[in-house]
């Protein structure tokens, strides 16, 4: 029986595939989405702060150093120190790290829930496809903010609850997009030849329907690695996200960062840009990656 | 006389159901030998593509369903198998080639994986194999650089040569037909010869029986066997190809033959049309479904329904006023 492990069959046989389909993958991002190739770049920057931060950050995240308390940017301290002593810079970079955990982990969670619900709810259609939209209606109902409060209340912070709260909720939101694509794609006369060579519903839906809803995929999970990182913000921001000393982007923008805002404006200034730039660029990157990978593009450029 | 391969009988098929509801197929059989090509003719709307479907078990249900009938291919009647079962019969033992070539390749796959997949599917080939198959059915087609033009996606690819590529994709399993629904209505008309004469060519040597479904009559004439005319869900009339030009019996073939423009005719002769519209499938007239079009209609065609009546044992129409015996 075919099964969903046969997708990973789709790889050409080494003797004829192209021989640099990645690198020309990138040669196109630079030479025909400039904007997308600096979101890459920025991205990658972010990435590689994230994991090697032990070696990047001059100081501990959690280092108090009482005698250098609320410093402006110097050399000493790039982006500055906190109220408790603590430099900025290196609790940016930590952060960074702890936004791209969450960020991918809950994003790739949200995006797989939506394909897997999304293309079997819009392809079977009928009664099925009524009962999952339904849920989904009921579901998307509720205001997002105070349904993840009210979880994070009843299990507790931690980094764990949230990837999966996030992931989960705005999974089932994003099926709608994938649903309405597969909709469209299930008319095709290729599905029927799909059907008309004996293919089974596994067969259909992963290998036939699947490659052709990926551009709203690619998008679907870019926005929501950005949603997920502002929405863990929100979380931190009201003392529900990963719980300190760990240095969340959203906690270091909240508490005492508040009180002293006029006075040492640098403690929300550096993690604010750090949030505002990255979702931005994974946008850009998603937006160039979905025109450059989809195939029915390529004919017409 | 050997056995048909596929005996159509008494085929109903309906869409819909309580007053909306269309019988696309209405009460139709014919068979098809081994070997042998098939036309079926009719306009739009007169069932074609839905026995073509029928055929397949691919219609979609709902809202369409086979109400009565058999479709007994080698043996077995498809009407009557599981879905599991008929899965191992499609695209293996039987497959099809539709209309339009622009749509009916996966944009997103590669076409080697295309021409593999069924391979794969019912021989059980390893990937690797099924490629070397993949190329060998290109080469087949006349593509040319067939090895390099594996990896290529669709829309490199012209509207005639999609077409070659998906003969290659229904010649992969060698089955025992094909059913090709308009397979060249799409292409221009010198693409067109060159893709049914490859078909011909193809199914000649691996000894495939072919239904061709078409509109274009002059197509029929070059390539089929036999013909069956249709007009609103029924099949009017029967002949080998060569009768049905020689001797067209059923005054709506007469007058598809006569709406055609032929090259060995004085300039200037005028085409003579026929009258009026295709049927509504929803409400045919009583009687034969033509009698408002026909220019020799009787009054017993207004109430008395003809079924398929012989002019001789091959030669058979469902005319009243056509000489029968």
């Amino acid at each position: 029986m075919p099964d969903i492990t046969e997708t990973s069959l789709i790889i050409l046989p080494a003797s004829i595939k192209r021989p640099n389909a990645v690198s020309e993958f990138f040669v196109r991002l630079f030479r025909e989405k400039p904007l997308g190739a600096a979101g890459a770049v920025i991205c990658l920057l972010f990435l590689f702060a994230g994991i090697f931060a032990d070696v990047l950050a001059p100081y501990g995240y959690n280092q108090i150093m009482p005698i250098n308390r609320m410093k402006p940017p110097s050399w000493q301290f790039w982006f500055g120190t906190d109220n408790l002593g603590r430099d900025i810079f290196s609790r940016v970079v930590y952060g960074a790290r702890l936004s791209v955990i969450i960020g991918l982990s809950a994003a790739s969670l949200a995006t797989a829930i939506s394909i897997v619900l999304g293309i079997i709810s819009g392809y079977l259609g009928g009664r099925f496809d009524m009962l999952v939209q339904r849920f989904v209606d009921a579901w998307m109902s509720f205001p997002e903010l105070v349904v993840l409060i009210v979880i994070v209340a009843v299990i507790g912070p931690g980094m764990f609850p949230v990837i999966i709260i996030l992931g989960g909720f705005l999974g089932i939101g994003g099926s709608r997009i994938i649903r309405s694509a597969v909709l469209s794609v299930r008319e095709q006369s290729y599905i029927h030849a799909a059907q008309s060579i004996g293919a089974g519903i596994n067969r259909i839906l992963w290998r036939h329907v699947l490659p052709n809803v990926l551009p709203p995929v690619i998008v679907l999970f870019t926005t929501r690695v950005g949603a997920v990182i502002l929405a863990e913000a929100s979380l931190s921001f009201l003392g529900l996200g990963v719980p300190p000393p760990a240095p969340s982007w959203g906690g270091m923008l909240t508490g005492s960062s508040r009180n002293y805002m006029y006075l040492a404006p640098w403690m929300a200034l550096a993690p604010g840009i750090c949030l505002t730039l990255v979702v931005f660029s994974i946008n850009m990157f998603g937006d160039a990656m979905r025109d450059l990978l989809d195939p029915r593009m390529r004919g017409h450029r | 006389m050997s056995k048909p391969l596929l005996q159509v009988r008494n085929l109903t098929t309906r869409f819909g159901d309580g007053l909306g509801a269309i019988t696309a197929v209405n009460n139709i059989s014919f068979n098809v030998d081994v070997g042998e090509t098939l036309a079926i003719v009719g306009e739009s709307g007169s069932g074609k593509s839905v026995t073509a479907l029928s055929i397949m078990q691919l219609l979609p249900d709902p809202p369409g369903r086979i109400m009565a009938g058999e479709i007994v291919f080698d043996g077995t009647d498809l009407a009557k198998l599981k879905e599991e079962e008929m899965r191992t019969i499609r695209g293996n033992q039987i497959s099809m080639i539709f209309q339009e070539p622009m749509t009916s390749l996966n944009p997103s796959l590669t076409i080697g994986l295309q021409i593999a997949e069924p391979i794969n599917l019912h021989k059980k080939l390893p990937w690797q194999k099924a490629y070397d198959k993949a190329e060998e059915l290109l080469n087949r087609v006349r593509m040319p650089d067939a090895r390099s033009r594996l990896s290529a996606h669709p829309y490199q690819f012209s509207g005639g040569m999609r077409q070659r590529i998906m003969i290659a994709m229904a010649l992969a399993c060698q089955p025992r037909l094909i059913i090709a629904d308009e397979p060249t209505t799409a292409l221009d008309v010198t693409v067109q010869a060159q893709v049914l004469e490859l078909l011909k060519e193809l199914t000649r040597e691996t000894g495939t029986a072919l239904i061709l479904i078409t509109h274009d009559l002059g197509v029929v004439a070059r390539y089929a066997d036999r013909v069956c005319v249709m007009y609103g869900g029924k099949i009017i009339e029967t002949a080998s190809a060569l009768d049905l030009y020689a001797r067209p019996m059923h005054p709506y073939t007469r007058g598809l033959m006569a709406s055609i423009p032929r090259l060995d005719e004085p300039a200037g002769r005028r085409l003579v049309p026929i009258k009026g519209q295709p049927p509504n499938l929803s409400q045919l007239p009583v009687g034969c479904s033509f009698n408002p079009r026909c220019s020799e209609v009787v009054d017993r065609c207004r109430h008395d329904t003809p079924e398929l009546m012989k002019f001789d044992d091959k030669h058979l129409h469902a005319c009243w006023v056509a000489p029968h015996v």
